[in-house]
């Protein structure tokens, strides 16, 4: 089996909203895949599913051989999948250093005993991790190394959107879900993360990515292969070029001329 | 040679700061006369603001941000040497013993609201269930006293376990809704159970170490005798010394990190493997073992514990020196506790309307210095640390 993350028959409704409809979606390991679609095709909807934040009402999900379908996010956290979220979710007076570390949580040591006495050991795991938080903030922006105990409040979109994927890349994901980071950035902002993005995959060729994305310019560029969401159904499937073809594709974005 | 120059000029706004803190301190714990008292207040709080004017306040907080532990020692000190200066007055000691533990149980409730943001509105219940604990098990067992305290947090923290439930179920307000229903029915219970005496309350008896009672003065040589309240400062000095630093470690840990992070988004603290319930139940047990140490202790101190002692009101005030003082910083914490119990105590043409007046303060702050008198800083792991 090829496929990272396989999707059979998931179906999602809120009240009468039919939000995820018997969606097929398989990732294949190693790609970038880009998820497209109107506004409410149901593109969170499935990241939401996949991560465990809302309980599909049928269908199944696997990851890596393993049955994630309806899991809590903690489980699908340590199965190997971090994610970002379409509004920012930082904690806001927490520094640069903490965000990204609270995305390390289970390669840390949590124990009461080992956080309150064992401060030396303690001491180690935190240099440790300093210094993975200041070469993944590096990678990203090199002018935020010095303002790493800084809370990020202060910081510009494009800043807290880059400490968001470092947060998620910092526990060595397999799987990453990037859930339109560019919302809410201007064109060129766009552009500086998106070169970050393809930077770090540089370096690690075996993370695969789920990019949301409305910004075809992005899809285009960075994505290996697109699927294609409206009403929760899936209506296309392949390369941008061949998928932004696609009729159906072009009556679900402009409507029937 | 260099470091070691910086480490020294940084220490001295700190302890220049613990030195006129002190010294303010004696001054208007010692003068009666309500207009000196009035004077020194406004004095105070003019001298206050001349410094934050005047910039001195910044390097004072450099200093306890770079030497925390140094300044926490001396801090120590000043307070023994307080203390020391009102050796044989009771109502002074007895008001000193009483910041400690309030400041004690403040800590407590900093650890469930100011880190997990679990809103505790029966914090005064807790500080009762240790008093009452110690009214029991003094006068009934043969436990010995100094272990009494440790009893009294530990059931504290297991009767506390029960709002477990509820306050898992539900957040923010309707969590904090649980809690004054707690307050409200452990009073009654109170009120009703004749074998806890009732509305009259009971007698505690006080700490007695291997036969030495902590109610009996502490005569040192003919002339020189200390009042029995030292014994107290004593033990109470050394819980909240003990209090503070489990509170600095545990903010300045992962676990502190876990904490702020379910406070701030549950959701996306889920996304990254926290145990939400787990988190949640460790800081509010842990939040009413100190508080129930701290209660045990006073109930010995006073001598006496009854339902009246422990109401909703006294909780709100303990929710109040918390926002005061600044959510989540124990220094704070601590040094709300001091104003909060020592002003109207000293005040004593304003007793009547001391709720009036924590009204206003707390008004105050909140419109004029949302985060409290010390907001919390950015968390430091090892002060000092650099990369």
């Amino acid at each position: 089996m090829n496929a990272l993350l396989q999707a059979s028959a998931l179906t999602r409704t809120f009240g009468g909203v039919v939000a995820l409809d018997h969606l097929d979606l398989a990732v294949t390991r190693n790609e970038i895949l880009g998820l497209i679609g109107p506004n409410g095709s149901g593109k969170t909807t499935f990241f939401n599913v996949v991560t465990g934040i809302y309980r599909p009402d049928s269908g199944e999900v696997v990851f890596d051989g393993m049955d994630i379908t309806g899991a809590s996010p903690q489980t699908v956290y340590r199965a190997g999948i971090s994610r970002t979220f379409q509004r920012s979710r930082l904690s806001l007076p927490l520094s640069i250093f903490d965000n990204i570390v609270i995305g390390n949580h289970k390669h840390l040591n949590h124990g009461l005993w080992f956080n309150l006495v064992r401060r030396a050991d303690l001491k180690r795991q935190f240099e440790a991790n300093y210094l993975a938080a200041r070469e993944l903030v590096e990678a990203f922006e090199p002018e935020l190394v010095g303002r790493i105990f800084e809370p990020v409040a202060g910081l510009p979109m494009i800043d807290r959107r880059r400490i968001e994927i470092c947060r998620a890349l910092i526990s060595e994901p397999k799987l990453l879900l990037l859930d339109e980071p560019s919302a809410g950035m201007t064109h060129d902002e766009t552009a500086e993360l998106m070169d970050d993005i393809l930077q770090v995959r540089a370096r690690d060729k075996t993370l695969t990515i789920v990019i949301v994305e409305h910004e075809m310019g992005v899809i285009e560029r960075i994505t290996d292969r697109c699927v294609v969401l409206n009403f929760g159904r899936k209506i296309a499937e392949g390369p941008y070029r061949q998928v932004a073809a696609d009729a159906l594709v072009q009556e679900a974005y402009l409507g029937v001329a | 040679m260099q470091p070691q120059r910086a480490m020294r000029a940084s220490l001295v706004p700190g302890l220049g700061a613990i030195a006129a803190v002190t010294a303010y301190l004696i001054a208007l714990l010692a003068v009666e006369k309500q207009p000196i008292i009035i004077g020194l207040l406004g004095a105070g709080i003019a001298g206050t603001f001349a410094a934050a004017w005047l910039g001195m306040l910044r390097p004072v907080g450099r200093s306890f941000a770079e030497c925390e532990d140094a300044l926490g020692g001396y801090a120590v000190l000043a307070a023994c040497v307080l203390a020391a200066a009102f050796y044989d007055n009771h109502f002074v000691l007895l008001l000193v013993v009483t910041v400690l533990l309030y400041s004690v149980a403040t800590l407590g409730l900093n650890i469930q609201f100011g880190y997990a943001g679990v809103l505790n509105f029966a914090g005064a219940s807790f500080f009762g269930i240790g008093a009452y604990t110690a009214a029991v098990l003094n006068s009934h067992t043969a436990i010995p006293p100094l272990l009494v305290p440790l009893i009294g947090g530990l059931l504290a923290a297991l009767i506390g376990s029960s709002l477990l439930f509820p306050v898992l179920r539900t957040r923010g307000h309707y969590a904090a809704v649980v809690t004054i229903a707690f307050a409200l029915l452990l009073r009654t219970f109170l009120e009703v159970n004749d074998v806890l005496g009732g509305p009259q309350g009971m007698q505690v008896k006080g700490m007695q170490i291997l036969g030495w009672s902590f109610n009996d003065n502490i005569e040192i040589a003919k002339h020189l005798e200390l009042s029995f309240y030292m014994n107290y400062f004593i033990v109470s000095l050394l819980l909240l010394v003990g209090a503070f630093v489990l509170v600095r470690r545990l903010e300045r840990s992962w676990v502190g990190l876990n904490l702020d992070a379910l406070r701030l988004d549950e959701t996306a603290a889920s996304c990254f493997g926290l145990d939400i319930a787990r988190w949640k139940i460790t800081a509010f047990l842990l939040g009413n073992f100190l508080i129930g140490i701290a209660g045990a202790l006073f109930g010995m101190v006073g001598g006496f514990v009854a339902p009246n002692n422990y109401t909703f009101a006294d909780s709100l005030i303990l929710v109040s020196i918390l926002l005061l003082g600044g959510v989540g910083n124990p220094w704070g914490s601590v040094a709300a506790t001091a104003i909060v119990v020592i002003i109207p105590e000293k005040l004593q043409t304003i007793q009547e309307y001391r709720f009036l007046l924590y009204a206003l303060i707390v008004i105050a702050v909140l419109l004029f210095r949302p985060e409290g008198l010390l907001p919390r800083p950015v968390r430091q792991y090892f002060p000092g640390w650099r990369p």
